[in-house]
């Protein structure tokens, strides 16, 4: 059985499991990491979007043998670990502050996103707009789009601010 | 009916409600969960209004709930804090938080010192364990609060004793009963105090409504710290020792069954697979992870019998529909008729979470965990199906990832066990998404006819009939209406059961002399195609033919939509959000060409709802691109009014009306699934396109009216019907074209390539890599 080493929420893990295993069933049915949710599993609903060096990916379609020893996965859970401070990314106050969530199954998925949607725009010196909103494919089949929508504004604002 | 709910035997008083301490160690206070003063004083019935009116859907289901005289319980620990596990099960609609808040209410105690959980299936309640028609809090209204109210009470009495005082001195906040001299005790110093060594029965009253200061009040969700840190546990998050992922291999076509497995040997050999079997519905396979069950259904050879529809496509069953329509009674007459016909396509009631469940299954008993909203019924049925005692059968309700109706059905519940007792070992199963689609239970195909009669400029008569694919309802309330059916109302009796349900849920609120909608179902089995009620079942598709045709109407008298609706409105509480949404929306205001504003609203649920839009229907944003996306027209700005009655959580109400929202407005333009063959050919999200960003308004905003009602109404399901209309009125105006199909592009070349139905799921990507951002 061949052995996979990488970082995960900033601690080194290895597994032994097949080279084609996609990283979201290393995840969560290896090492039980179940904040990255199933909703599709062919990269469509986005709903277990994760960071692989802190970029956005979907790991439902990213073999386990395609990532390295260096490579760094965060998840939801990881996820306040790499902003200032000790409470909550400020993502995730904002989607508190605008209480997003209804039945929660993409919420994590949905933040991921939106904090590397956040940084890429950033990247290019400027700030979020509608048409960078409407590239957002995570799906909610609750609805609470229009909420999202407000709590990236916001999360974004305190992702500025160094929050 | 008449004397069915006057006096409750419980109810002393106006305000007095009796109830008990229960006998134990710990202070345990119960209510009878058939305790309601809300149900609807249902006799006489006079013939003119519609049923509804008087008695819905909610009545019914209220009084579903009266008769088992059970009782509801809320635990006070050591710690102070309350537990309470709720009969009903929590999808995302809020009703955990919404209990809480009336638990905390009354209770004296902060929001967070309140534990909701789900109660596992309890076969004394009946029919009372039932999560649907958007009920949850108008059953649970009374009950909760009196339990909460005797724990307050015997917490104050037992308070008095350790304080040297009376419980009439003492004032209770926040968790601490403090005397006049300034001494105190915690609840949970008073808890222990309070339990009592036998039963006692209480008497309490409850707050008025003006004694508020948590109900009423907006209020994040209770597990909104869990959903957005990854902590929040579903169905398949649990981890149940070796029960290993679990995938079912399926048949082409719809409701296809195995007759044999080609290469058994062959894919349980291959990596991490455990076991195979044939199970009713299809091959399972257990494996180490859900990606080598995924490779192992793909590596399946499977011969299969035929489906339930084979051969048969949308346009066969159109015809099946308008072949049995009831005729209409009113003859057409020339220029004073107004007729439509409207075509409601499948669509699919899937949620995020994919049908799941984990079960176990071994030495002659069976353990369930799932997101069941009828866990009852599928106690029983999954006992009959393993050939056990309905009591060899636990059934453990976790919270779901959604319903929209989906979760009243235990499909997932029911293989888990199949599949746990041939390989004789505990699976976690769960659905491929191109299974969710394909085979999963679907909003059932209607279409509805309507005419109404114009004569010296008033409306003379307006007939709705509409014909239906069979909506399935064995979830557990059809044998309770069989129960109840001597009771009801005047004219329900020799309904079927779906016809039942449509008249109490469907409700003209137009003075529009002689009114009839009627509802059949042509092939009544349900066995043809999996349906379920659907979130707000009938009526979406029945509001958007009728809010058409209302506009179709004012266009004949040559009025302007909101003042038509107006003069003809019968309900005040309809008028208020009708014009509280026109006023909000600026209704009337000039629009370029190409793009129109859309009203319309719907009365049910014991409210009233006003969704106002406006639209772009202009070439340049109809073929915008998005990557496989479904652009079409946008919806740019809605504004949706509600009257629920009585308001909890209005937070929650107006996330309710959000996704209500989304529901509507995909459903009039773009989300549906297509029956081609024998089968249905979407199979991902991107195919059947529910709403996504790129689909959203750029501005939406909700207004929960303050009510006249003093108790709570239905919220779930309330936003979907008048949205789906609205934006379909809408759309009307901007184009100039009223839209018959449903979605507006059901016939428009498929925006995908369909997906392959041997092997029955799709090979997870390799690429993900090359899509980072």
């Amino acid at each position: 059985m061949p052995s996979h080493t990488f970082q995960l929420n900033g601690e080194t893990v290895t597994v032994d499991v097949e080279d084609d295993v996609r990283i979201l069933w290393v995840l969560r049915d290896i090492l039980g990491v179940t904040g990255p949710k199933y909703g599709c599993g062919i990269n469509v609903c986005k709903a277990c979007t994760s960071h692989i060096n802190g970029k956005a990916f979907n790991p439902c379609s990213v073999r386990v043998a395609d990532i390295g020893p260096d490579d760094e996965i965060t998840t939801i859970e990881g996820l306040a670990d790499t902003a200032p401070g000790d409470g909550l990314h400020p993502m995730q106050e904002a989607w508190l502050e605008h209480d997003v969530a209804q039945c929660g199954y993409c919420q994590p998925g949905q933040i991921m996103a939106a904090v590397a949607l956040v940084h890429k725009v950033r990247a290019e010196g400027r700030a979020i707009n509608e048409a960078d909103l409407d590239t957002i494919r995570n799906v909610c089949r609750c609805g609470t789009y229009s909420r999202i929508r407000e709590a990236i504004k916001t999360g974004q604002d305190a992702m500025a601010r160094g929050l | 009916m008449g004397t069915h709910n006057s006096e409750s035997p419980a109810r002393v008083s106006r305000r007095s409600f009796v109830g008990y301490v229960i006998g134990g160690t710990t202070l345990i206070a119960a209510a009878d969960l058939g305790l309601t003063p809300s149900a609807a004083q249902a006799a006489p019935i006079p013939s003119v209004p519609q049923v509804p009116e008087l008695y819905d859907l909610n009545d019914f289901l209220t009084h579903c709930a009266m008769p088992t005289s059970n009782l509801i319980a809320i635990e006070v620990d050591e710690k102070g804090h309350a537990h309470f596990a709720l009969p009903r099960m929590e999808v995302g609609q809020g009703i955990t938080t919404a209990v809480s808040m009336l638990i905390a209410e009354e209770l004296d105690l902060p929001v967070d010192d309140v534990h909701v959980t789900l109660a596992p299936a309890r076969p004394e309640l009946l029919f009372n364990q039932l999560t649907g028609g958007s009920n949850t809090i108008i059953s649970m209204y009374t009950p909760v609060r009196v339990a909460a109210a005797i724990a307050r009470k015997a917490l104050l009495d037992a308070a008095a004793i350790l304080l040297g005082t009376t419980a009439a001195q003492l004032v209770a906040k926040g968790g601490v009963i403090s005397a006049p001299g300034g001494s105190s005790v915690t609840y949970g110093e008073a808890a222990a105090k309070a339990a009592k060594p036998t039963t006692e029965k209480v008497e309490v009253k409850l707050k008025e409504t003006s004694e508020h200061a948590v109900v009423g009040k907006p209020h994040r969700r209770v597990d909104a710290r869990a959903a957005v840190t990854g902590k929040k546990k579903f169905a398949m998050d649990l981890d149940v020792p070796d029960a290993l992922p679990t995938m079912v291999c399926r048949a082409p076509e719809l409701n296809g069954t195995p007759v044999s497995i080609d290469n058994k040997g062959d894919v349980e050999k291959m990596p991490g697979v455990t076991h195979v079997a044939m199970i009713p519905t299809g091959v399972a396979v257990r494996a180490k992870t859900f990606g080598q069950c995924i490779d192992a259904v793909r590596a399946l050879e499977v011969t299969w019998n035929s489906g339930t529809v084979t051969t048969m496509s949308a346009k066969d069953i159109k015809a099946e529909l308008k072949a049995g329509q009831i005729p209409l009674a009113v003859p057409k007459v020339g220029a004073t008729s107004v007729d439509g016909e409207f075509t409601f396509h499948f669509r699919s009631g899937s949620a995020l979470e994919p049908n799941c469940a984990i079960a176990d299954v071994r030495d002659g008993k069976a353990t369930i965990w799932g997101g069941l909203k009828s866990p009852i019924t599928a106690q029983e049925k999954i006992a009959d199906a393993l050939g056990l005692l309905p009591t060899d059968v636990t059934v453990n309700v976790v919270q779901g990832g959604g319903s929209f109706g989906r979760k009243l059905f235990f499909d997932a519940a029911l293989e888990a066990a199949h599949a746990s007792k041939a390989f004789g070992a505990p699976v976690k199963l769960m659905w491929h998404r191109a299974d969710e689609p394909r085979q999963g239970r679907v909003h059932p195909m209607a279409v509805s006819q309507v005419r109404a009669t114009v004569l010296a400029g008033s409306v003379l008569t307006f007939e709705q009939r509409h014909a239906s694919v069979a909506c399935d309802f064995t979830h557990g309330l059809g044998e309770r209406l069989t129960a109840e059916v001597a009771a009801l109302p005047t004219g329900l009796s020799n309904l079927s059961f779906s016809e039942s349900i449509f008249m109490l849920a469907t409700e003209m609120p137009y003075n529009f002399g002689v009114v009839t909608q009627l509802l059949n179902e042509p092939k009544p089995a349900v066995d043809r195609f999996n349906t379920s009620s659907v979130r707000n079942i009938y009526s979406p598709d029945v509001a958007t033919a009728s809010e058409l045709m209302v506009d179709q109407l004012a266009k004949k008298l040559k009025q302007d939509p909101v003042a038509f609706r107006r003069s003809y409105l019968k309900s005040d509480v309809v008028k208020r959000v009708l014009d509280r949404a026109a006023e909000l929306g600026d209704w009337g205001r000039s629009m370029p060409a190409g793009t129109a504003q859309g009203i319309a609203i719907h009365k049910e649920y014991k409210g009233a709802t006003a969704v106002l839009v406006e639209i772009d229907c202009r070439p340049e944003t109809v073929n915008r691109e998005v990557r496989n996306a479904v652009t079409g027209p946008r919806v740019t700005k809605a504004v949706v009014v509600a009257d629920v009655g009585l308001v909890i959580n209005p937070a929650g109400v107006k996330a309710q009306m959000m996704g209500g929202f989304s529901d509507g407005m995909c459903q009039a333009l773009t989300y549906s699934n297509h029956l081609v063959d024998g089968h249905f050919l979407e199979a991902s999200w991107d195919n059947s396109a529910y709403t996504r960003q790129w689909n959203t308004p750029f501005e939406f905003e909700c207004e929960v009216m303050e009510s006249h009602g003093s108790q709570p109404g239905g919220v779930g399901e309330a936003g979907v019907a008048a949205s789906m209309a609205a934006v379909a009125c809408a759309y009307a105006r901007a184009t100039g074209e009223m839209p018959t199909e449903f979605p507006i592009n059901f016939h428009k070349p498929l925006h995908f390539e369909t997906k392959p139905f041997i092997p029955s799921v799709p090979e997870s990507p390799t690429d993900g890599l090359a899509h980072t951002y």
